[in-house]
């Protein structure tokens, strides 16, 4: 057993975690009936959401300087990235919920990192059917699109998809830490996370200044779909951006997870425990 | 009812009145303890609303100035007026009663001499109707001050447009109820339904994109259901989108929603009181 020997190589760390989130599938995929109309709920969600983009474009041809295509491979990206950070990050939204309820506690008896354990703790398979929706938006993007393939672009896809996922995962573990002070107040940071992802699906060409403060920069949504889209289209940015400016998407990255890791190490300190 | 002294009908029915006027304050008081809350929402309608105005005005622009009858002004107004009543009209798919319902807690109130659906409906409402302090009449005015917007002259446009909220609000309450809540009587699990509610009424209702710029089939599809009476509808006749006489006929359609909703709602919590009494709960 492990308590007489301590873990030492990584893959002997790896092993608690693996188990929890082995077994978190395990119990979300034993009730198949239930299971399946959760992939469709998911399904019907992503479906929805270009649903809306798809409406707009069926009255106009093209929305701050794209066309419909243009707006899928937008779409596409940002969609896939948050689809998957909400699937494996997602349920720190439930930290509230562990908050109000003292649950959170348990969580300090177990000699790991809170916020490995926290992120671990489950994950939510239904939401693979959703990301199936950005998925396919993207290939359709990346398809139907006059792009002028190469090498370059080829690694601009999948930096793009990478950060863009690790940019979301940060969102999630920012507001985390927030809800820390925010207890009630929780749906504040619904107006960054989830009004990040409607942003990240949009063409930001249409922001007005404070809007690219926001989203364009501060959480950096633009980063997620839109930048990135335009260089692979060759399409200049606007507001005078420079041309490779699509290929910052992994300081990007870096940046918010800065901005996550603070707000979470803040959010620790500040807890005083449920009384437990 | 036996509890009730026996009187002349009209006091009857003003003592029942009475036990829901209370029902409705007590659910407007018990909002009001919630306003960190309700300050979060505001955060978040005036966030997703200034990215609306980003797409819908450079969609206006990309037609030309005018769509579907849609100038800028009053696509900002529908945006404001729409993010301002979603504190107020229930597109999430929940409800307090869908819990009780769910783990027959609902035994108990079955033995109140009240009806449970209208009971559960009428706290809902009077929820409804204090969250238009702290997030519907600020989103309004922060997107009035920030963004501008159009408003209609005719005195009757405010009238009616209060009516019609207060309808679409009932509305919105009545058919969680129904589609949510009363499956529940038979249903082991019923989150499904709610996420589903969830995802198909923001969209029918108009939140994102009026239902008038969709495809025709599309809007034709929407006004097939009862969720443009929850928001399309007052947005349309508070903005004077609609003339007064239009604002009627709109009028009519959510009271005729209204009625079927609630009527069904009632069938099925009967039929479930029933299966309850089967089960011996």
């Amino acid at each position: 057993m492990a308590d007489t020997v301590p873990p030492t190589g990584l893959r002997d760390r790896l092993r608690p975690y693996r188990a929890v989130l082995a077994s978190r599938a395990r119990s979300q995929t034993s009730y198949r009936a239930s299971f399946t109309l959760d992939l469709a709920s998911s399904l019907l969600i992503g479906v929805v959401e270009l649903a809306e983009i798809w409406v707009l474009f069926h009255s106009v041809t093209e929305i701050g300087g794209l066309d419909f295509a243009q707006v899928l491979l937008v779409f596409g990206l940002a969609d896939l990235c948050f689809s998957l950070a909400d699937m494996s990050f997602g349920h720190c939204d439930n930290l509230p919920t562990y908050l109000r309820a003292g649950t959170l506690d348990v969580f300090y008896l177990r000699p790991q990192p809170l916020l490995l354990q926290l992120v671990t703790s489950d994950i939510s398979l239904r939401r693979l059917s959703r990301a199936l929706v950005g998925a396919t938006a993207l290939t359709v993007g990346l398809v139907v699109n006059d792009i002028a393939w190469s090498p370059a672009h080829v690694l601009m896809v999948i930096v793009a998809v990478i950060s863009g996922y690790a940019t979301f995962a940060g969102m999630f573990v920012w507001a985390g830490g927030a809800q820390f002070f925010l207890i009630e107040g929780a749906e504040t940071t619904n107006a960054f996370v989830y009004g990040g992802r409607y942003a990240a699906t949009q063409p930001a060409s249409v922001w007005n200044r404070p809007l690219w403060a926001v989203f364009g920069f501060f959480f950096p949504m633009a980063f997620t779909g839109f930048l990135p889209a335009l260089w692979l289209l060759g399409i200049e940015p606007p507001y005078g951006l420079p041309d490779g400016v699509g290929w910052c998407a992994p300081i990007a990255a870096a940046w918010t997870w800065a901005w996550a890791l603070l707000s979470w190490r803040l959010g620790v300190r500040h807890y005083q425990g449920g009384g437990g | 009812m036996r509890a009730a002294p026996a009187g002349p009908s009209g006091v009857r029915v003003l003592r029942v009145l009475r036990v829901y006027g209370r029902i409705l304050v007590a659910g407007f008081r018990r909002q009001s303890a919630y306003l960190a809350a309700a300050f979060g929402g505001l955060v978040a309608n005036t966030m997703f609303g200034l990215l609306k105005v980003a797409i819908l005005f450079a969609t206006v622009r990309a037609a030309g100035g005018e769509l579907e009858g849609y100038d800028v002004a009053l696509m900002s107004t529908y945006i404001w007026v729409s993010q301002g009543l979603l504190g107020s009209v229930n597109l999430f798919g929940r409800i307090d009663i869908a819990d009780r319902i769910k783990d027959g807690d609902v035994a108990v109130d079955f033995l109140r001499p009240l009806d449970v659906q209208a009971a559960a409906i009428t706290t809902e409402v009077g929820r409804s109707l204090f969250n238009l302090i702290p997030r519907g009449i600020p989103s309004v005015l922060i997107g009035g001050l920030v963004v501008g917007m159009a408003l209609p002259d005719d005195p009757a446009a405010y009238l009616l447009g209060a009516l019609s909220i207060l309808l679409g609000i009932t509305v919105s309450a009545a058919t969680v109820y129904l589609v949510v809540a009363a499956p529940g009587f038979w249903l082991v699990e019923t989150r499904g339904l709610q996420l589903l509610y969830m995802v198909v009424s923001g969209f029918l209702a108009g939140l994102f994109v009026p239902i008038w710029i969709f495809p025709h089939w599309l809007e034709t599809l929407a006004q097939a259901t009862p969720f443009p009476s929850m928001m399309m509808y007052p947005v349309d006749i508070v903005s004077g989108r609609v003339d007064t006489s239009g604002a009627l006929v709109l009028v009519a359609a959510q009271v005729a929603w209204l009625v079927g909703v609630a009527a069904l709602g009632q069938v099925l919590t009967r039929a479930g009181r029933r299966h309850l009494e089967v089960q011996g709960g």
